[in-house]
């Protein structure tokens, strides 16, 4: 293989496992936030030992998360050197905002959230698990800034020429409200919330099936729902609102999302099929004017076609397609899935319902699936440009780094990631066996409530 | 040297590469120490110590890669690119690390804890000698060809050196370390703790000297603007006085201000460094006219002075909190039920 692909599937494998565990520390820290504020509100102590019991699990992804978010960092300059000189400029602020703004204030005050439990007041340590929430948070702003800059490039001018030609912010406001940011942060955010509600769902009804921790994992499982109800239906918003900025802004992506060749007025959206590439039409079912009206809010615009673009202009069309189609489908399951699960759960008959418990259970790999299927979409779909319509992918690999050192450090980070997710797998594995620790229910030192005279 | 915005960044840049060197230089130490003791209960205790902190010890380094990607991204292309399967190692051994700090004392078995604990130490260890080796190849020079790419390879690298600049980052990180530990330690573990910290003061002044002459002797662009600027000498004067503070501290128990001497040792060390750099950030073997410079592989000035601003906003808010987050875990180290 040539040192562009291997490049491609070493970027791509070593961001797709890493990004198994931010949605999760995003997800897990928001609703670590709703336990311990109720905690504070509700001096239910139950609220604690949900909060404690979450929290190792955060600890856990947070760990991975970072060993793995280095490595990417890194990357762009080991295998993307000559992209990096072309966008440092613009694209490397973000990347430093990141650090400056969001990895010390999560790293900072997870030391609070971990281990602070006995060393401050609740309320101070209330403090620390938000901040530690809102660096999370903050992580995924500068990183949708930075890739929806590849997406949707603004706020620039190309200076120098050959060689030397490189990006140089001209409005770093325009860089950073480039126009396809908003609903793509939107989007992200909801689907990492998604990701951490659903653990929490999943585990929860393991543990109502099991008969175990049947009070916490009650408590826990009816938070949880409603922010996976939430959560899936925002998805649904904002992934209508970021595929209308698709078609708007890069619509041979939306074209090959949809498999659409010709350009068409009254366009139909496919719910279910795939594509024949080389009749240049869709198998499967559709549902007539939708597309059009998804596009454009109404029922008749023209949705255009990848036959508008020359052929060395499109991305894979296959692969855009499915990975899209799956996403969406995923993300509808789900929205089903937590919408069952909550309506029983009101009515108080959920306990009963052996099959949606378990359906619960599996619903844990819905976002993470949807999460990776959806980046894989948008990024296969953003080819054949590293920066779109300005820089092809090709052009932004590092000068000097031959294929077998790629091969070695491929061969190396397999190795590495394999291990790592065995052991992750089995540490939760654990966590969750050994379940919530009712110690925890009576909270002690600076944790107490003082003594009511 | 007038202070525009290219040479402020290469200052920012220096700082913090400089916080990461005082920061995680302890956490790498305490990690390169971690076989020395075989009891499980000491080595949990070793971990502990930094077990609040590490992690934000390390954001200086992501934090400075990416300011360094954002203030000059020609070096940032040029270093990792060409230093490829150094930094792939250098990540491996981060990410071993990491999650052996993590993972270790998870579950109770023998070989579970061994070998989370050699992936502890050897990560360590291999991170030091990594980042100090690559310090040593950007003080010798590397090959630069007119493009500004690196034109060496993996093993031209590997010269003595830069590997002795490698074994003194290593030496200075487990002096650093062991103090730290002693500080943060009682009974036993405290006492050993002190006698490691006396060798590797041994060990590190060993090392420092050897560099010192070989430097002078070998490299002696990294001494020329001492040379032209005599009165600089004073920074050298302060590092050894720093260095020679140490054990004179640590005889009179004042553990503190050894510790505080050894971070002065590191910081100064790393002004000596930069001081000679300057204003080269890649110096070109054997052609000096393809060097890296802060002006030829720079960010715009617009750029430079958004992140100026930005890090104006963001530094004096992460320096709070880092120290009131040093505040809340002073003292000894307690083992308990949250402990690693």
């Amino acid at each position: 293989m040539d040192v562009l692909t291997l490049s491609r599937i070493q970027f791509g494998a070593t961001i797709a496992f890493h990004y198994l565990y931010p949605p999760l520390s995003i997800g897990l820290g928001l609703l670590l936030v709703l336990m311990e504020g109720a905690w504070l509100r509700t001096r239910n102590d139950l609220y604690h030992q949900m909060a404690r019991f979450w929290t190792k699990v955060f600890a856990l992804t947070f760990a991975i998360g970072v060993a793995t978010g280095i490595v990417m960092e890194f990357e762009f300059g080991t295998n993307w050197a000559s992209y990096s000189r072309f966008v440092g400029d613009v694209f490397g602020s973000a990347l430093a905002a990141e650090g400056i703004f969001a990895f010390f204030l999560e790293s900072g005050f997870l030391a609070v959230l971990l281990f602070g439990w006995d060393k401050v007041g609740r309320k101070t340590h209330f403090f620390a698990t938000c901040m530690v929430a809102l660096g999370a948070h903050f992580s995924a702003v500068w990183i949708v800034v930075a890739n929806s800059w590849m997406q949707t490039p603004a706020g620039y001018h190309l200076v120098g020429s050959g060689m030397h030609a490189r990006a140089e912010v001209t409005d770093f406001w325009q860089v950073v409200f480039n126009p396809s940011m908003l609903e793509r942060l939107f989007h992200t955010i909801c689907g990492a919330w998604s990701a951490g509600s659903f653990l929490v769902v999943s585990v929860s009804a393991w543990y109502l099936l099991k008969g175990k921790h049947l009070e916490f994992a009650s408590k826990s499982l009816k938070l949880a729902l409603i922010v996976a109800l939430v959560a899936s239906l925002l998805q649904a918003f904002s992934g209508h609102l970021s595929a209308q900025g698709v078609g708007r802004n890069q619509p041979a992506k939306l074209a090959a999302f949809e498999g659409l060749y010709q350009t068409t007025s009254n366009a139909p959206l496919v719910l279910a099929g795939i594509v024949d590439e080389k009749n240049e039409r869709v198998v499967g079912i559709s549902a007539p004017f939708l597309l059009s009206f998804l596009a454009h809010n109404d029922f008749h615009s023209p949705v255009t076609g990848l036959n508008e673009f020359k052929p060395q202009d499109r991305p894979p069309v296959q692969a855009s397609f499915l990975f899209f189609h799956g996403m969406v489908a995923i993300g509808f399951v789900l929205i089903l899935i937590a919408a069952l699960g909550f309506l029983y759960f009101k009515h108080g008959t959920l306990h009963q319902r052996r099959w949606l418990l378990w359906l619960l259970v599996f619903s844990v790999f819905g976002p993470q699936l949807a999460n990776q299927l959806g980046w894989f979409a948008a990024e296969v779909g953003r080819q054949p440009w590293i920066v779109y319509g300005v820089m092809r992918t090709p052009e932004g690999l590092s000068a000097v780094v031959k294929a077998n050192v790629v091969v070695a450090s491929l061969i190396l980070f397999t190795v590495i990631y394999f291990l790592l997710f065995t052991v992750f797998i089995y540490l939760l594995h654990q966590k969750i066996q050994h379940g919530p620790d009712d110690a925890d229910l009576i909270p002690a030192g600076k944790l107490a409530l003082p003594p009511e005279i | 040297m007038h202070l525009d915005l290219y040479t402020i960044w290469f200052i920012l840049v220096g700082v913090l590469l400089t916080g990461y060197a005082v920061l995680d230089g302890f956490d790498l130490g305490i990690g390169a120490l971690h076989l020395f003791t075989s009891k499980d209960q000491e080595r949990r205790v070793m971990i502990n110590a930094i077990g609040p902190v590490w992690d934000g010890n390390e954001v200086w380094l992501v934090t400075g890669g990416g300011a360094m990607f954002a203030a000059f991204p020609n070096v940032y292309a040029t270093v990792f690119s060409g230093f490829y399967l150094a930094l792939m190692l250098l990540l491996a051994s981060l990410i071993f690390r990491a999650v052996a700090i993590e993972f270790r004392s998870k579950q109770p078995m023998y070989w579970w804890r061994q070998m989370w604990d050699i992936g502890f130490a050897g990560g360590s260890i291999l991170s030091s000698l990594l980042i100090g080796t690559a310090l040593g190849n950007i003080a010798w020079g590397v090959p630069v060809d007119a493009n500004g790419e690196f034109a060496g390879t993996f093993l031209g690298l590997l010269t003595p050196y830069p590997l002795l600049v490698g074994v003194t980052t290593v030496a200075l990180f487990m002096m650093h370390g062991a103090i730290y530990g002693v500080l943060k330690t009682e009974g036993e573990l405290h006492d050993k703790l002190r006698r490691w910290a006396m060798n590797s003061i041994i060990f590190f002044v060993i090392s420092a000297v050897t560099l010192t002459m070989a430097t002078l002797l070998f490299v002696p662009h990294m001494a020329a603007r001492v040379r032209e600027h005599p009165w600089l000498f004073s920074v050298a004067l302060a590092n050894m006085l720093a260095i020679a503070n140490i054990p004179r501290e640590f005889h009179r128990g004042n553990d503190g201000v050894a510790f505080l001497s050894s971070c002065a040792a590191i910081v100064t060390l790393m002004a000596l460094f930069a001081l000679n750099l300057f204003p080269y950030l890649v110096y070109s073997l054997p052609h000096p006219e393809n060097s890296l410079t802060i002006y030829n592989a720079a960010s715009s000035p617009k750029t430079l002075g958004i992140m100026l601003l930005i890090a104006g906003i963001g530094v004096p808010v992460v320096v709070a909190y880092t120290i009131s987050i040093y505040w809340i875990f002073r003292g000894k180290v307690k083992l308990d039920h949250m402990s690693y």
